[in-house]
């Protein structure tokens, strides 16, 4: 087991290494960020002091070995825009991103789940038949263009919910959430819907599959011949058999949900780490990039070691050895 | 089962009270197109900063709405020889934090601004080769080596912070520790890249704000901001965007207000490489850079139809140009006529030039950073072309865009065949624009740092160089609106528009719309 | 991620067997569901509107000289200043959004399709090398798409493209990068499958050579699981690509594919001229969902298991 996580580790150590040796060059070879930050009206003096405040002055190779010696020692290098610590202005973040994430996960369970165990054990009817089509229209859908359908409808139209932000925030054990108010909670329903929009149709699809396979196997026969009520069927023989997989995959899609609160981020002015980013990609703000890289990569380690030592527990027959096929 | 257990403890979570009291809620709110990125009023050189630090921090001289100078933390200011200014302080100022505001605070103000650690983009470009010194509490003399006029403008643009936090770091500012001014708001809050809280000032000098608490909040996306103000979200939101004005100004709910900015839309063009990378001729052969030619220069200007470009493709947002700054701003001349769109003539000077058959030219512009670039670009394309000149355009990222036009070619040389761009004048007066687009380029000296065709013309540079150094405003602002005509009669940089400044309010509130874009919420007034 | 996770997120995905005609057998089985059928019939519709573009528009949007801004946002059904109908209307520069859209669509599919077939080819060469060859290469191989999949594409593609820049090649490669991954676990899979079936064994017993094998016998049967990833990738590659050009990282504004016209658009949304983005986006809704419901069904079909 602890051999297996190490192992692990150390594949995520070379995944980070590449992916910051191509961010640190690329974003040097498309553009110079002093662009992005000096004042126009300032002269070529002023752009070589700026170059010279941040380091940028020094030939890319050199400004690549001074970030890995300060990264060794915990030290990602100060934001070129805002001259805080990349990592600690990404951390500051990332609360309001994985509170997004949460809840549009737990939505996608909660609408997900009953809509697709229902399409499952009654493939043919219309209300299935319904059900499968807005779930392909849920995976074809772009988020973004649903992003601001909701605002328009729920926000503009309707004036239910705000359109956009996080509202007030509640300090617990140091982490800002906006969960525990009603007011928090109606500034998440509608970014939180539109990023769990695909997962939505993913749990029901999951969901369906699993219970028509599982519906068509001998012990869930039985039960039916034993006159079982169709809830405890579903309640107990049924989930048990589709949980394991949609926990996993859950667990798994977590990762791609923080991912995606990017595009999420930006259409909702949700002040996440995800629209963090964008930012720093448009202006160049090459530190901010590149810690976010290391955060994300750690944050998705660490999220497929939980699914995988979650699983081996959920289901013994799996082993944590890096077994082939 | 994680869906059960989830469910209650999200329950558990709704029936929690919320902690929010109604009576904190803010009285403003405003929605910001650009997010400031310090508190500190001396991190960052750039609007949004700028606009931020001014509700907090107060420089010693004022601009108003269309940026003229006027008093601020000094009453009054003179020349007392032609190389010492004297600024008399404004007196019983208190800073936040209850002490007396003198001029200690000035001097210490002097010193720090321009040496701000890992300053992105510094104020030490108005501060540097001026010494100032204390004669009494409430009176300062800055000394400078030379004549220099702009003073009074470039004392206005930095705030001033009190000698009491002497040692404070940007982040001091940001966690409120030393963000202590003198200006009509506290400051209450700031997270970064979502909202800043400003608290009203009691004890401020000038006349109370109506407003107690003002919510700033930081809005990129433009649809999502004016979703945001007809959700009824945010007050007031910044620079609307133009495809929204039509809709907004015609419901009742809201008002719409606009100004002209001090930033103007131009093109600038090759005019140092005698075969320029982005030109071709008609057939794709190599050809001598057409764009070094004034004629050619001018039918490109003639061929531009400005009117079409601010009624279409700025759905009115905006006025045609004919010089650097609109005639209204200080050092603008008020001869320069719009150049006419005619494409006859744009022709007839092309063949007269020698390009009877046009060329081929592919140009560059920005995307994302100013308002409809993309289109501004494109609707500029579709009129060179028609008037033979078959043109291409690549928009790229401004990061990207600006690096490559600034030192993208050979010898760290600016890239492209020709460019549009906008320049914006923090000053508010021509000067600015003048030695920045226009003088020739001049690393050392500091000159045409973004004359990035490298136009020159030694008999503009002359001009721009005596009215710099002439005291008097009347003399100086004739002088520089002669440099002005000058480059435009060489046509040595296209201007095509000034955009406006547009704000958006519910109706009931008016701002003060301004030519420098800050948005300022103590000109935000209640209306009946 | 453990191959047990996978396996029971995504069913498992044999190859067919052997002693029918597979084509055949999979034309009938498609042609079943109605539904299916008309997604591949709407699809053909738009990829043929697609490939004759420059023939049933009346304006080349890409061509500077047609375009005018004094057309800019009219309304679908007015007239042009060149006297054709617009009968989308038109977006912020003067395009005519049905000529856009029929170009935007090219760009889109060429965009989705060209990735997905650099990607199959690329992942069928990792996967068959691995299961193949076999050993430490296989290892390593298989452990640099684990690492590859355990990385949403969302966020590779959009790290790559911002240090790579603008530009269709990038957002192939990006899209490429993102996608390989996939058909390399199942081919691998597939062929490991294949590889211990006897004809295999027969084959190399026979004296023919290792690529002789792979590509005549272990190739052909690992298709079927590929033609199901292209379908479901295909219309993931052309959101991404629109996601990414909303973001404004993608494709340049010269060349707007669908994503591009409905980031355009995105601007017009409150504005009450709706037609702007929301054309483009119903053309890319239906591309899509016309690739997903014919996936859905070539799914069903090469997915015995759950058939009665």
């Amino acid at each position: 087991m602890l051999a297996f996580i190490l192992r692990r580790l150390g594949q995520a150590t070379l995944v980070i290494g590449a992916m910051i040796v191509i961010v640190f060059f690329g974003v040097n070879v498309i553009g110079d960020p002093v662009y992005m930050l000096i004042s126009p009206e300032m002269d070529q003096n002023a752009i070589e002091a700026t170059k010279v405040a941040l380091g940028l002055d020094k030939p890319i190779w050199e400004q690549f070995v001074y970030f890995v010696s300060g990264a060794v020692q915990g030290d990602l290098g100060r934001s070129f825009v805002h001259g805080e610590p990349a990592i600690k202005l990404i951390l500051s973040r990332m609360p309001a991103t994985m509170e997004l994430a949460l809840v549009a996960l737990l939505m996608a369970i909660v609408i997900g789940l009953p809509l697709g165990v229902y399409a499952g054990l009654n493939p043919e009817s219309r209300i299935s038949k319904a059900i499968m089509a807005i779930s392909i229209l849920g995976f074809s859908l772009p988020t973004f263009w649903v992003g601001l359908m909701l605002i328009m409808f729920f926000s503009v139209m309707l004036g239910w919910l705000p359109a956009t932000g996080r509202g007030d925030v509640v300090r617990v054990l140091g982490i800002e959430t906006s969960l525990l108010s009603w007011q928090g909670w109606t500034f998440i329903a509608l970014p939180a819907l539109n990023l769990a929009l695909l997962k939505i149709s993913l749990v029901i699809r999951l969901a369906r599959a699993g219970t028509r396979e599982a519906a068509l196997m001998d012990y869930v026969k039985f039960a039916r011949a034993k006159g079982l009520a169709q809830s405890r069927i579903v309640g107990v023989h049924i989930m048990k058999n589709i949980m394991i997989p949609i926990v996993t995959v859950l667990g798994l899609e977590f990762g791609s949900l923080v991912a995606f609160s990017v595009v999420t981020e930006t259409i909702f002015a949700w002040p996440g780490m995800g629209k963090l980013l964008l930012e720093a990609i448009q202006r160049l703000d090459r530190p901010v990039i590149v810690a976010y890289v290391m955060v994300v990569v750690v944050l998705f380690v660490v999220i497929n070691l939980m699914v995988d030592v979650l699983y081996s527990i959920l289901d013994p027959r799996v082993r944590l050895t890096e077994a082939k096929a | 089962m994680l869906t059960r257990r989830s469910l209650i403890a999200a329950a558990g979570a709704l029936a929690l009270p919320g902690q929010a009291c109604a009576q904190d809620q803010p009285d403003l709110r405003i929605g910001l197109a650009f997010e400031p990125s310090s508190v500190d009023p001396h991190f960052h050189n750039t609007t949004p900063n700028k606009s931020l630090a001014r509700s907090v921090f107060e420089p010693l001289v004022f601009q108003d709405e269309r940026q003229a100078v006027r008093p601020g933390l000094a009453t009054g200011w003179r020349l007392i020889d032609p190389l010492t200014w004297e600024f008399v302080l404004r007196p019983g100022v208190r800073w936040h934090d209850g002490a007396a505001f003198g001029a200690d605070d000035v001097l210490f103000t002097f010193e720090r601004a321009p040496a701000v650690p890992r300053s992105p983009s510094s104020f030490a470009g108005f501060i540097t080769g001026k010494t100032v010194e204390k004669v009494d509490d409430l009176t300062i003399r800055v000394r400078t080596a030379e004549p220099y006029p702009q003073m009074p403008i470039d004392l206005s643009t930095f705030g001033i912070v009190p000698a009491s936090t002497r040692g404070a770091t940007s982040d001091d500012y940001n966690t409120g520790k030393a963000a202590i001014g003198t200006g009509p708001f506290r400051f209450g809050e700031f997270v970064r890249g979502d909202r800043t809280l400003l608290l009203r000032n009691e004890d401020y000098w000038g006349g109370l704000p109506p407003w107690r608490r003002v919510l700033m909040r930081v809005l990129r996306s433009d649809p999502t901001r004016v979703a945001s103000l007809l959700a009824g979200d945010v007050d007031l939101i910044e620079t609307v965007p133009t495809a929204d004005l039509a809709r907004l100004r015609g419901d009742q709910r809201f008002s719409v207000t606009s100004i002209i900015s001090n930033r103007v839309i131009y093109l600038a063009m090759d005019q140092f490489r005698d075969e320029s990378p982005f030109i071709r001729g008609p057939a794709g052969e190599t050809v001598r850079n057409p764009l070094k030619d004034v004629r050619v220069r001018r039918a490109l200007s003639h061929a531009i139809n400005r009117q079409a470009l601010v009624d279409r493709a700025m759905e009115g947002d905006a006025r045609p140009a004919s010089q650097f700054l609109d005639a209204s701003f200080f050092g603008a001349s008020t001869t320069l006529g719009i150049p006419a769109f005619d494409a006859g003539l744009a022709r007839r000077l092309l063949a007269e030039a020698g390009f009877p058959n046009g060329f081929r030219l592919k140009m560059h512009g920005p995307q994302g950073r100013y308002a409809n670039d993309t289109k501004l670009i494109e609707a500029i394309a579709q009129m060179f072309t028609r008037i033979g000149i078959q043109t291409e355009i690549e928009t790229l990222p401004p990061a990207i865009f600006f690096t490559r036009g600034s030192t993208g070619g050979p010898g760290n040389t600016p890239e492209f065949s020709m460019i549009m761009a906008g320049w914006g004048s923090a000053a508010g007066e021509m000067s600015d624009p003048l030695r920045n687009l226009a003088a020739t380029f001049d690393a050392t000296a500091g000159r045409g740092s973004s004359n990035r065709g490298r136009y020159a013309n030694p008999a503009v540079d002359a001009a721009i160089n005596t009215a710099l150094a002439t005291i008097d405003d009347t003399a100086r602002s004739a002088g520089l609106a002669r440099a002005m005509e000058q480059v435009a009669d060489d046509m040595g940089i296209i201007p095509v528009l000034y955009p406006l400044n547009t704000w958006a309010a519910r109706r009931g509130l008016g701002i003060a719309a301004r030519s420098d874009e800050y948005t300022l919420p103590f000109h935000v007034t209640r209306q009946s | 991620m453990t191959d047990a996770a996978i396996n029971a997120a995504e069913a498992a995905l044999p190859a067919i067997p052997k002693e029918e005609s597979p084509f055949t057998r999979f034309r009938k089985a498609f042609v079943e569901d109605k539904v299916a059928v008309a997604g591949l019939i709407l699809f053909l519709i738009i990829v043929s509107l697609a490939l004759l573009a420059p023939w049933i528009t009346p304006q080349n949007p890409y061509d500077l000289r047609s375009v005018d801004i004094m057309d800019s946002r009219l309304p679908p059904g007015a007239t042009m200043g060149e006297g054709f109908t617009s009968w989308l209307g038109t977006d912020g520069v003067g395009r005519d959004l049905y000529s856009g859209i029929l170009y935007g669509l090219r760009i889109s599919l060429m965009v989705g399709v060209l990735s997905g077939i650099i990607a199959a080819s690329v992942g069928m060469a990792v996967g068959l090398t691995a299961a193949y060859a076999g050993g430490r290469v296989e290892t390593v191989l298989m452990r640099i798409v684990d690492l590859q999949l355990s990385l949403p594409a969302v966020l590779i593609a959009l790290i790559l493209v911002a240090a790579l820049g603008k530009g269709v090649d990038k957002i192939i490669f990006a899209l490429v990068v993102v996608q390989w991954a996939y058909y390399a676990r199942t081919v691998r899979g597939t062929a490991l499958v294949e590889r211990r079936k006897e004809y295999v064994e027969a084959a190399q017993s026979l004296g023919l050579s290792n690529a002789r094998v792979v590509f005549r016998h272990i190739m052909p049967n690992c298709l079927a699981p590929v033609i199901v990833i292209i379908t479901v990738q295909t219309a993931h590659a052309i959101a991404l690509e629109a996601t990414l050009s909303f973001l404004g990282v993608g494709l340049p504004q010269t060349e707007p594919s669908l994503g591009v016209l409905i980031a355009n658009g995105f601007q017009y949304m409150l504005s009450g001229k709706y037609w702007i983005s929301v054309f483009p986006g119903l053309a890319l809704l239906l591309t899509i969902v016309s690739i997903n419901l014919m996936g859905d069904r070539i799914r069903d079909v090469l997915n015995p298991r759950l058939e009665k």
